[in-house]
Formats: structure tokens, sequence, C-alpha cells
């Protein structure tokens, strides 16, 4: 009995060490293939071609190898020699940012009514909506392809971003639909007391309240809308002027005249928008929802 | 005023009173309610709604992109464009590599995801540093990280072949995205490798095991830690531990995650689109989807083959709920 547990005590503590190095195994491989495409990217952006094509497995960039012009040359517009990926960033941040104001314009008021109002098909509104996050883009590619040709909406910025809003506005009520529920009810009673209707409640009490999920919301959308490709593809292809950044790499990339470098440049501007809003928006959800209502 | 109301005494008038204006309220709440909707629901309808459901009138009909607007609802209505989908050549092959990079990319995806949620379970210095950059694969756009990839992979001026040959010994370059197959030689065995397929496979794994690393971890910080102080106590291993009591609780919500990870991988576009273009083995049934709408302008077909897709995910997953669902209650 006390063999067998002595048995137990030493195959414990020799699998203990072996998983405690095992786990910083796991995670020192982890951050690297999480990082290291990253980091060279940002690498490649800055290094002249010649020298990656010579040197590709290289790991710095030397000081007087340095080439901050690729940046210049992707920014370009076409005219002056270069890539045109200012005008992609314009068409880029029109579609997000109008998909991010028209999705929470109607996505805000939604949320509130499928988790405050009870009315005809509220169950079946929120299921539809659910169902919707699941629905493949593929089999939505052909019917708006073909509607938009029909209407003559196809390569337009404004047909994507309706797209793009009909796509997330179902996941934004499902998002926001869950904090408003965390909104103690009675503060709006409170506000009803003293009275205010159900729409100045929403604007002046819980909507206040309901900010942190309101701007991490807003971040998703936006991070949505800024990396999705399939849609831009389909319906911008032809239109090189309204080309957005992901669609513009995309169709630069299979290109030889173009140096591989120069694209890691644009590589790195559509990349870096991204992580920063990720970045911030993680500070904002610790941040704000740790502030409590109940005490009002 | 009734007679009757007037004999009642005032605290039954003010209760009257008070549900009158409740129920008034009841009213306009679901007034307010319809009115706060309808804005959302109108997009979602002309969008994606009313689109399926011309897709599936799509798919009955001879349509192509030459005569698109000659189609109407009244058209001539046949099964031939199933048909043809179904028979046509690389169409079977199409929905294996589909099933294939599916049933991979999910698996690979959280086994990865689990590992690294046991790896950063224990607390130490730098972890939420660790946490947020183990997310990056998942947040950055597609298009960029396909770019790095391909850059990264290319046989010709690619960091992965030269540090191959250079450290490992490669006699010549792998085409990682561009061969169908390549033959591996272990041990004196000699097996043939579907290099693109397995790639685009890691690429899937490597974007989405953060998605599957943050579901388990969340899940694991819900584990009291006085079940596992009681099991070591006992004399369990960590991995006795794991295997008994953290395997167990976190079971659901792997299940959880196989459906929506499978649901997305199934339906993939982006990511073969942008490494492959569909080529090397690894045409997956949106692909083809894709270029049976842009390159070939059938649109039929590609309706068609949409709802083929969509069926076989809807059966697949139904399939699987229902023999989870089963295991569950035995258990």
């Amino acid at each position: 009995m006390t063999a067998t547990r002595a048995q137990g005590l030493i195959r414990t503590t020799v699998e203990d060490q072996v998983l405690r190095v095992l786990r910083w195994i796991v995670i020192a491989t982890l951050v690297a293939a999480a990082v290291f495409p990253f980091y060279y990217m940002v690498l490649l952006s800055f290094r002249p071609l010649e020298s990656v094509l010579q040197d590709p497995g290289s790991l710095w960039v030397t000081p007087d190898e340095f080439t901050p012009s690729t940046y210049s040359d992707v920014l370009k517009s076409q005219d002056d020699g270069g890539q045109g990926f200012l005008n992609f960033i314009r068409n880029s941040l029109l579609v997000a940012l109008g998909t991010v104001v028209v999705a929470l314009l109607v996505s805000i008021p939604g949320a509130y009514a499928v988790s405050r109002l009870e009315f005809f098909g509220r169950r079946q509104v929120s299921a539809l909506f659910l169902a919707v996050y699941f629905f493949p883009s593929i089999l939505l590619a052909v019917p708006l392809f073909v509607f938009y040709t029909r209407i003559g909406l196809r390569g337009s910025l404004i047909g994507l971003l309706l797209v793009y809003v009909a796509q997330v506005a179902a996941v934004s009520i499902y998002m926001l639909r869950n904090y408003f529920a965390t909104i103690p009810v009675s503060i709006e009673d409170a506000a009803a007391i003293d009275g205010c209707s159900r729409l100045q409640a929403l604007r002046h009490v819980s909507l206040p309240l309901a900010l942190p999920a309101v701007v991490s919301n807003a971040l998703f959308v936006f991070m949505i809308a800024w990396n999705e490709f399939l849609f831009a593809l389909l319906f911008l292809v032809e239109r090189r002027d309204n080309w957005t950044v992901s669609l513009g790499l995309s169709q630069l990339a299979g290109s030889i005249e173009i140096p591989t470098t120069v694209l890691m440049a644009g590589s790195v501007i559509l990349t870096v928008p991204v992580i920063v809003l990720f970045f911030i928006g993680e500070r904002w959800l610790t941040g704000g929802l740790t502030a409590g209502a109940e005490k009002g | 005023m009734t007679p009757r109301d007037a004999g009642a005494t005032t605290a039954d008038r003010v209760t009257g009173r008070r549900r009158r204006s409740a129920s008034s309220r009841v009213r306009q709440d679901a007034r307010t309610g319809l009115a706060l909707i309808s804005p959302t629901f109108l997009i979602v309808l002309v969008m994606v709604v009313l689109p399926i459901l011309w897709t599936v009138s799509l798919a009955f009909q001879s349509v192509r992109l030459l005569n698109i607007r000659q189609t109407s609802l009244i058209g001539d209505y046949s099964v031939d464009n199933f048909v043809n989908v179904v028979t046509s050549d690389g169409f079977v092959e199409a929905l294996l590599i589909t099933l294939v990079y599916s049933v991979g990319g999910t698996a690979l995806a959280i086994a990865v995801g689990l590992a690294a949620a046991l790896a950063l379970r224990r607390p130490f210095r730098g972890r939420g540093v660790v946490r947020a950059v183990l997310l990056l694969p998942y947040v950055a756009p597609v298009v960029a990280c396909a770019f790095v990839w391909t850059t990264l992979l290319n046989p010709q001026y690619g960091l992965v072949n030269d540090w191959g040959a250079g450290l490992l010994g490669w006699d010549e370059p792998i085409a990682f995205l561009s061969s169908r197959s390549n033959d591996l030689s272990l041990l004196g065995l000699t097996v043939p490798v579907p290099t693109a397929l397995l790639t685009v496979i890691a690429f899937e794994a490597w974007r989405s095991f953060p998605f599957a690393f943050l579901f388990l971890t969340a899940r694991m910080e819900a584990i009291p830690d006085t079940l596992e102080e009681a099991a070591m106590l006992d004399g369990a291993g960590a991995v006795q531990r794991f295997r008994n009591i953290v395997l167990p609780q976190l079971a659901p919500t792997i299940a959880v995650l196989t459906v929506l990870r499978f649901i997305w991988t199934f339906n993939n576009f982006d990511d073969i689109w942008l490494l492959t273009g569909g080529g090397a083995g690894t045409q997956v049934v949106s692909v083809r989807v894709f270029s049976y709408l842009t390159a070939r302008g059938d649109i039929g077909a590609a309706a068609a083959q949409a709802l083929v897709l969509a069926l076989i995910l809807a059966v697949l997953v139904v399939g699987y709920l229902k023999l989870f669902g089963r295991t569950e209650e035995q258990t």
C-alpha cells in the first residue's frame, strides 16, 4: 500500500517536471508561430528586393539595407508610378466606417427591442438573426451577384456596404442584446416613473450604460468590414478605383512586375489598423465592463 | 363611470387604473418593439432571406450571366443543374477534399487551441501579453496572412525552403502550394503526401486555433480548483487530473467548438482561394461555386452547387448533433 503510494508520488513528480518543461516549449512555439509571420512581413517591407532574393533566410535588416521607400511606392497613385494604396485605404475606410455607423444605427434599437420589449415574433426574429450568423456567405454570393448585376449596384461601394451591414447587423444585435440584458430593468423603471418614454429611457439611461459594449461592437464590426474579402472580390474586381485594401493586395499579389517587398509594405498597411484596434478594444472591454450600474 | 364602479372602493379603482395603464404600456411596448426591430429585419430580409430563396429558384433554372436580364420568377424549372453538377467531373473529388479539409482543419485547430489553453492555465508574468499575441492570427486580415504565407513558402525565394535547404539538407525546394503530392521517405518507407492540401489545412489551423483557445480558456476558468486539489491529495498525476477532471468538464465546449469550426471551415472560400486558387488538389466546393459563377458565368450551376453544399453541411451537422446528443444521454 505504502509502496504503491510512493511510486505514485515519484511518477507524479517526474510527470510534473516533464510537463513543466513541455509547457514552456508549447508556449514558446505558439508565440513564435503566431508572431513570426507578422515579424517577417514587417521585415520584408523594409528590405530591398535584391537582397531578399539573394538571402531569403535572413532575419534582420542592416542599416544600409533599410528601405522605407517601399511604403511610398505602394501608397502613391498609379499616375505617379505607385500602386494606389492610398486610394484603396480611402475606399476601405469609407466602407468600414459606413458599415459601423449604419450597423450601429439599426442594431442598437434592434438589440434593445429584443432584450427589453415583448412584441409579436420576438423569439422568431432572434432565432433568424442567429441563423444568419451561420449562413454560408458563398450561398449568398450567387444571388447577390445576380441581383447587383441587374440593378447596376455591382462595382459600387454602397452596394458592398449594404451587404456588410446585413452580415454584421445580426451578430451585433446578438452581442448588444446580451449586454442590455445585464443592465437592471429597475433603472429604466425609475426613468419611466420620472416620465421618460421607452425611447428616452433607451437614449438617456441604457445607451450610456451600454457604451463599452457599443464601442467594442463598433471595433468588431470595423474589423470585419476592413478584413472582408469574398464580397469585395465578387463585386469590385473590375473597378480598380473602388478596390479595398484587401482586394487590392490580393489582386496585385499575383503580378510579376510589382516587387514582393513593395506588396509587403501594402500588407503591413492592411494589417496595422486592425491590430491597433484590437489592442485598443481589449483595454476598452476590460475597463468598461467592470463599472457597475446597480449603484445608481 | 358606470354605477357599479361608483360602488367600488378607492383601492379597487386604483388597481384598476394601474392595470389599465400597464396593459396600455404592454401594447405600446409591442408597437415600439416592432418599430425598433424593423430596420434590421428589413435589411436581413432583403439582403439575406430573399436572396437565399432566390438561390433556390435560380438553381432550378437555366441561367447564364449573358441572359441574366431575361430571367424571372416564372421560368422553365428543371433539375438539370443538379444532375449536371453532381455528375460533373471533379464534383465528388471536390466534396471529398472539402471534407478532409474541414475535418483536418477543425481537429488541428481545436487540438492546438487546447494545448495553448492548458499551457497558459496557470498564471505567470506576461501571461496577458502572451494571450493577446496568440490572438493575432485570428484578428489579422486573411489577405495579408495568406500573402505572407505564400511568400514564406515560395520555392524560389521563400524562407522555409531556404532554411530547409540550409538546416535540414533538403535536396530540392518544396512547392508547398502548387504540388499535388510529394513522396515522403520515412524509415525506408515512401508514402505519397498531399502537400498542398496539408499546407492549406495547416494555414486554417494556424488562423483559427486562437478561437478555440479563447473558448476553452473561458471554460477552464470556470472549473472549480477544489476538484483538482482533492485529486492531487489522492496522488493523481497531472495527466490523470487532465483526463479525469479537466477533459470531461471541457467536453461540451469542445463539442460546440467542433460544430462551429466545422461549419465555418466547410464553407471557407477565402483561405484556399488566396493560397492556391483551388489548384493542386485543393479545390473545395466553395471555390468551385465561385469559378462557376465568375469564370463560366453559369449561374444556375453555381446556385445548385451552393445549395448542395449547404444541404450536405446541414445533414452533417444534424447527424453530429444527434450522435452527440445520444452519447450525452448515456453518460
